[in-house]
């Protein structure tokens, strides 16, 4: 077994666990290269099939292409999608001038906790990885979060042997990270190995500019950079050394930007 | 690829390393130092956590790459693990940063579960700490024994052998009394960066290999292929025409036609097809660590938490072992409390029935007499399950002999199985898996009988003090079953007695297992010829009643208990008074209806 192998079985068991243990649970589908290869690990654990529903959180600032990468892919694996968004904050003129942070929590945070609400998920699988930033290098595979979508990141529960936290009370959910254990690097890989169709966004343009992390248009920005296919990706990874999520303004807004966006319930 | 100087790493496995010890010895120190040392840093991360600094007046802190909310950067300790990947010119690394406090156990065990080599710090101005020892325990319980000792701040020792002689030769005898041995003891100043990546002049005396040395020279974990298969069932899927059992290959290795013994059921199964998705061939084998399904020849009832094994190599069942504990619990464990014990994907309500050791593990002290075990300590226990577990001893198995305890909502402890002594159930339940083994099985099968007779194969026990009535509701029983065309016979325990086990001697009559056995194996033949058996008996007691269950097994059992007891204790289907039971055709009715209701008189189908 190689690497990847080893990746993708740990992630398959991850992925039965949650199947097994919440009866309503949902995978949530940025578009992007982690939850697409997240979906793709669904495939391989459910033996062709996507049994859990899928949501996407529509900020209405996503790049279009990946709205016509969504309905495409969504129809051709046959996938049960459920788009949620948060149009009452968007009917008052919500957007990233009145704050990134204030924006992300409103159309992202508050988007999924009304969707989480309305269907009555108590699971949501998420695509984050340890290596993305220093917050998500401390989550745990299955991580609760109260009734008020927060996150306890100084009291989280222990997690050995792959026993992983499956009882909750009432009012609570519990987020489970599948490909938490990979990095950016082994992401790309495997999209290599398994020949996963990926948005092209992350491929460099004819300007040279290429997205490393997609999000919404107006507070991503993207690279410099001649990697058109995914071999030139890789080969493009393998010598970085800029960190990934550099084209995300809502990281950089400020000191500990993206630990208070987390415990308030963000991805 | 390595034009620009980057060297691409000799082996594409992770090696997964934790770094633990009390709490200010310097982990994540050490961790942010060997991050910065060997380049493996994001651009402008350093500068970036510096600028962080000076805007708010603190000192650079190498630890600040890792401990990165806000309280841990106020308080200057880490809360939780981290983990960080890295490479050296060797491998691939991913370093998990643990919590040195106590308060934050826990999140050391989380840590520390995940890996397969350790770093010890122990601070060479301070010494051996309370967390250096329990650290050093828990890695021992959790199996972790590929152990290196840094010994850090050494810069505020002046370099002194002495300090660094002193320390190696405490420590060590602790680790000998685990039973440990350190590969190296490795004296360094992780703030200063000596003997980290590289090292220098100040410790000359000192001749072994530095921090990033040593990581390259642990081995990696091997993948238990070579020991006996096991497949706890995690799920059962039927999204399509296929009925595939999916699990994890905990250990050993399978192939298509093998025959699996699904325990404790006793089920068995050959595997028809390895099922996978978007693969160029279809899988034939499957080997340890591989999340697999497979298909069986012939469809039969498994489910989570059964483990399947070869005939010759099978787990334990039992529902007493001993273990070794670690708690994390804000309440205590105690005796008469129920726990859920997780052990592969198995879920079972347990209790401790006994603390054979409790040992504070900062100290190694046995606290003696205790019968409870406080939060961070460990003992050695007895658990008795509600249900029967599959499980291998942890020496032989590990990834079968390990298990979590979860009180209410919160997984609270972690534990070994040590080992275990067989019952006389458990001897029973060995043999009678064996016996079901080579049981050759009739041409008709049960399900055809069953239509014939217009119901299922039962055992229906009337149990209770003698001379209410049981023997009179017993024959009344079997003689309106007979009526209804049903294959109903009483066996009573005086016939076998009589024959089958005439041979027991006086003196061995006190071996009353063998004239339950004896009767049991009786029964099951009536069962396998598919008739309703029916017995009162006021020899055999409840454990006894147990042992019947077991032998008839997976026949249904009716248990009637004749009581005047308003909550009887025991394990039965049917209650009746006394008064109820002397009314015998009015009692025969009742059972009658229970056994409509349960599906285990279905009526014939055509008409004679
Ligand atoms: N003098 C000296 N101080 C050190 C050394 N290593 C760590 N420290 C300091 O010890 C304190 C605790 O370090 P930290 O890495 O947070 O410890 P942890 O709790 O084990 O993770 C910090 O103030 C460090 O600067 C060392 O080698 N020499
Ligand atoms: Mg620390």
């Amino acid at each position: 077994m190689d690497h990847l192998d080893e990746l993708e079985n740990q992630s398959i068991f991850i992925l039965r666990e949650a199947y097994k243990n919440f009866k309503n649970l949902a995978m949530l589908w940025s578009i992007g290269k982690d939850s697409t290869v997240l979906v793709w690990l669904a495939r391989k654990a459910f033996f062709g099939h996507c049994p859990v529903p899928l949501v996407h959180i529509d900020t209405s600032f996503k790049i279009p292409a990946m709205i016509k990468y969504r309905d495409e892919f969504a129809k051709k694996w046959g996938l049960n999608l459920v788009v949620g968004g948060n149009q009452k904050a968007l009917d008052e003129g919500m957007n990233h001038e009145k704050g990134r942070l204030v924006c992300c929590e409103a159309l992202k945070t508050m988007g999924l906790q009304a969707i989480m609400e309305e269907r009555g998920y108590t699971g949501l699988m998420l695509g984050i990885r340890r290596d993305e930033e220093g917050t998500r290098a401390k989550e745990r595979y299955f991580s609760p979060r109260d009734k008020n979508f927060e996150w306890n990141f100084k009291d989280q529960p222990p997690e050995l042997w792959d026993q992983f936290k499956t009882s909750f009370s009432p009012e609570t959910h519990i987020r489970i990270h599948p490909i938490l254990h990979w990095t950016e690097l082994n992401v790309w890989e495997y999209i290599h190995r398994e020949k996963i169709p990926i948005i092209d966004l992350y491929f460099a343009n004819a300007e040279g500019k290429r997205y490393r992390s997609l999000g919404c248009e107006p507070c991503t920005v993207p690279i410099d950079s001649k990697a058109r296919n995914v071999e030139e990706v890789i080969a493009e990874l393998k010598d970085t050394t800029s960190a990934e999520r550099s084209g995300r303004a809502q990281d950089q807004e400020n000191t500990y930007a993206m630990q208070k966006l987390r415990a308030r319930g963000y991805m | 690829m390595s034009d620009n100087g980057k060297v691409e790493p000799l082996s594409s496995r992770l090696m997964k390393m934790v770094i633990v010890g009390h709490v200010d010895h310097g982990k994540s120190t050490l961790v942010g130092r060997l991050m910065s040392d060997t380049d493996s840093l994001p651009t402008g991360k350093l500068d970036f956590v510096k600028d962080i600094c000076t805007r708010q007046g603190k000192e650079f802190e190498f630890a600040f790459l890792l401990d990165a909310l806000e309280e841990e950067q106020d308080q200057g300790i880490t809360i939780d693990t981290s983990q960080i990947f890295f490479n050296t010119k060797k491998r691939r690394y991913v370093i998990i940063d643990a919590p040195g406090h106590k308060e934050f156990l826990k999140n050391m065990v989380t840590g520390a579960a995940n890996a397969e080599s350790a770093l010890l710090l122990i601070d060479a101005y301070e010494g051996v700490q309370e967390q250096s020892r329990r650290h050093g325990y828990i890695l021992k319980l959790l199996g972790l024994t590929q152990v290196a000792v840094v010994i850090n701040k050494m810069d505020l020792v002046d370099y002194d052998p002495e300090v660094y002689y002193k320390i190696k030769s405490e420590y060590t005898e602790f680790l000998e009394s685990l039973g440990v041995q350190a590969q190296e003891y490795i004296p360094v100043s992780a703030k200063l960066g000596i003997n980290i990546a590289k090292t220098g002049d100040e410790m000359s005396w000192y001749k072994g290999p530095s921090v990033l040395q040593m990581l390259d020279q642990f081995e990696e974990e091997k993948t238990p292929v070579h020991l006996p298969f096991r497949f706890p069932v995690q799920d059962v899927y039927k999204f399509d025409e296929r009925r595939i059992i999916a699990g994890r290959v905990e250990s050993g290795t399978v192939k298509v036609g093998d025959e699996l013994i699904f325990s404790p059921s006793n089920k068995s199964g050959v595997i028809k097809t390895i099922e996978a998705w978007s693969v160029e061939n279809q899988p034939e084998t499957a080997e340890a660590s591989q999340s697999i399904g497979f298909t069986l020849t012939e469809q039969i009832f498994a489910e989570r938490g059964d483990v399947a094994a070869l005939k010759t190599e099978l787990p334990i069942i039992s529902t007493t072992f001993d273990v070794n504990v670690f708690w994390m619990g804000k309440r205590h464990l105690e005796k008469g409390r129920s726990y859920t014990l997780k052990l592969t994907t198995q879920e079972v309500t347990c209790e401790v029935v006994g603390f054979k050791k409790v040992v504070d593990a900062s100290t190694l002290e046995t606290l003696e007499d205790q019968d409870y075990l406080a939060k961070n300590d460990v003992a050695e226990v007895t658990l008795r399950t509600t249900r029967p577990v599959a499980f291998d001893l942890f020496g032989s198995i590990p990834t079968t002999g390990r298990f979590v305890l979860v009180d209410e909502y919160d997984v609270c402890g972690g534990g070994i199985i040590t080992t275990y002594t067989p019952s006389k159930t458990d001897r029973l339940r060995d043999e009678i898996r064996h016996r079901d083994f080579h049981w050759l099985k009739s041409d008709i099968k049960p399900e055809e009988r069953a239509y014939r007779n217009g119901h299922q194969s039962a055992l229906i026990l009337i149990v209770g003090p003698s001379g209410t009535g049981k023997a009179k509701l017993a024959r009344h029983l079997e003689h309106k079953l007979f009526e209804l065309n049903y294959q109903s016979y009483l066996l009573d325990g005086r016939n076998v007695a009589l024959g089958v086990s005439a041979d027991i001697e006086s003196q061995h009559k006190k071996q009353e297992g063998e004239v339950v056995r004896r009767f049991g194996e009786v029964a099951k033949l009536f069962l396998d010829a598919g008739h309703v058996v029916i017995s009162t008996s006021n020899v055999f007691n409840q454990e006894d009643h147990s042992d019947l269950r077991l032998l008839v097994e997976p026949c249904p059992v009716v248990e009637i208990f004749v009581t005047d007891d308003e909550e009887p204790e025991g394990n039965f289907e049917i209650k009746l008074s006394q008064a109820e039971t002397e009314k015998e055709i009015e009692a025969a009715n009742t059972v009658y209806k229970y056994l409509k209701d349960k599906k285990i008189l279905t009526g014939h189908n055509y008409s004679i």
